[in-house]
């Protein structure tokens, strides 16, 4: 394996590890409801600070059940990683292409001009 | 950091949407005006954007017990400039406040002021800072990402804090409170965002060379004469 693979392999799995460690370690444990939002917890805090408070506003849509809201978050992450995924791979597409047409040039190999231009039709 | 729908009083609300809107206007010019000067930037944006997409959408557990998610503003911000990011930013809130009833849009003002204005600034100013003391750009690009998230957090803190007084100690008390809820729950979560914008820049550095030394992320330095390199310092 290459030593940038590695360091790239090693990145994931101490964001893998920070994620994990808070379950894995049961800090959740001394609350009610462990692992709970916290944008849900500053709600929380607000009707405490202020019981009195009623929200004037209601969104205009709201996802009917858990599992419809966690389909639409997944819908958003999907999205976002299928778009970066399209980059690098487009890239990595166009540099070994960019790499072909040079060997074969270099090569003198009949035919490698009108390779060269095909791809850069592309 | 998201403030729920109709969780800010009225006044509040409107006074974060006028503060906010000068800086998604003046995105939106810097934003068609990359694209038409750089149309070749605009898959790289579309990754940018991509990249707030992702992370805002992952919830993470912390050490505080319960859960929040990174924000991913600071790899745009640091590649195309805040500017850029306030609209990148705005178009992931908007998605979030319309579809997932995540986040709002009587408190959009509020929550772009946070996670697309303050956190893409602070995050590139450190990124910039770092990088006039010949920081490497790794480090400046960690540090750029965990600023970026975490003052975001810190911003919707002090947003609440405002807005909610403790009846007894006041805005101080209730910052603390917020703070402990939002901030401190964040510091892991920036580290994560700040490594795996680490991990996109690295991959960025591979495929996109030119692209990078155009957006002026790698420095070009002179070698033997005439022939530049692009360098990841």
């Amino acid at each position: 394996m290459k030593k940038n693979t590695k360091i790239n392999l090693l990145l994931l799995l101490v964001v893998a590890a920070l994620a994990v460690l808070p379950l894995a370690l049961g800090l959740g444990d001394h609350k009610e409801e462990p692992f709970t939002g916290a944008d849900g917890e500053a709600e929380t805090a607000i009707t405490e600070l202020e019981p009195d408070y009623e929200p004037w506003f209601t969104p205009l849509y709201e996802p009917p059940s858990g599992e419809i809201e966690s389909a639409l978050f997944s819908l958003q992450a999907a999205l976002g990683a299928g778009v970066l995924a399209y980059y690098f791979g487009l890239h990595r597409g166009r540099r070994q292409g960019e790499q072909r047409a040079l060997e074969r040039e270099r090569e003198g190999v009949a035919g490698s001009a009108a390779g060269k231009t095909h791809h850069e039709q592309d | 950091m998201h403030i729920a729908e109709g969780f800010l009083p009225p006044a509040h609300a409107v006074a974060w949407g006028v503060a906010s809107a000068p800086f998604v206007v003046h995105g939106v010019r810097s934003l068609t005006r990359e694209v038409r000067e750089h149309p070749e930037s605009t898959l790289l944006l579309g990754a940018s954007g991509a990249f707030t997409f992702v992370l805002s959408a992952l919830k993470l557990p912390s050490v505080t017990g319960s859960c929040s998610h990174p924000t991913g503003t600071g790899l745009g911000a640091i590649l195309f400039r805040p500017p850029i990011m306030a609209v990148l930013g705005t178009i992931t809130l908007l998605f979030q406040a319309l579809l997932l009833a995540h986040g709002g849009l009587t408190t959009l003002g509020a929550n772009v002021f946070s996670m697309a204005v303050v956190g893409p600034w602070a995050g590139y100013a450190l990124y910039r800072l770092l990088r006039r003391f010949d920081v490497p750009l790794m480090v400046a690009v960690f540090f750029g990402a965990f600023v970026a998230d975490l003052s975001t957090y810190c911003v919707t803190s002090v947003q609440l804090a405002l807005a909610f007084p403790d009846p007894s100690s006041g805005f101080l008390g209730a910052l603390g409170k917020f703070g402990s809820i939002f901030a401190v729950t964040q510091i892991p979560l920036a580290v994560s965002e700040g490594l795996l914008t680490v991990l996109v820049m690295r991959l960025l550095v591979q495929s996109s060379k030119g692209e990078l030394t155009r957006l002026g992320v790698l420095l070009t330095k002179k070698r033997s004469g005439t022939e530049t390199e692009a360098v990841a310092r």
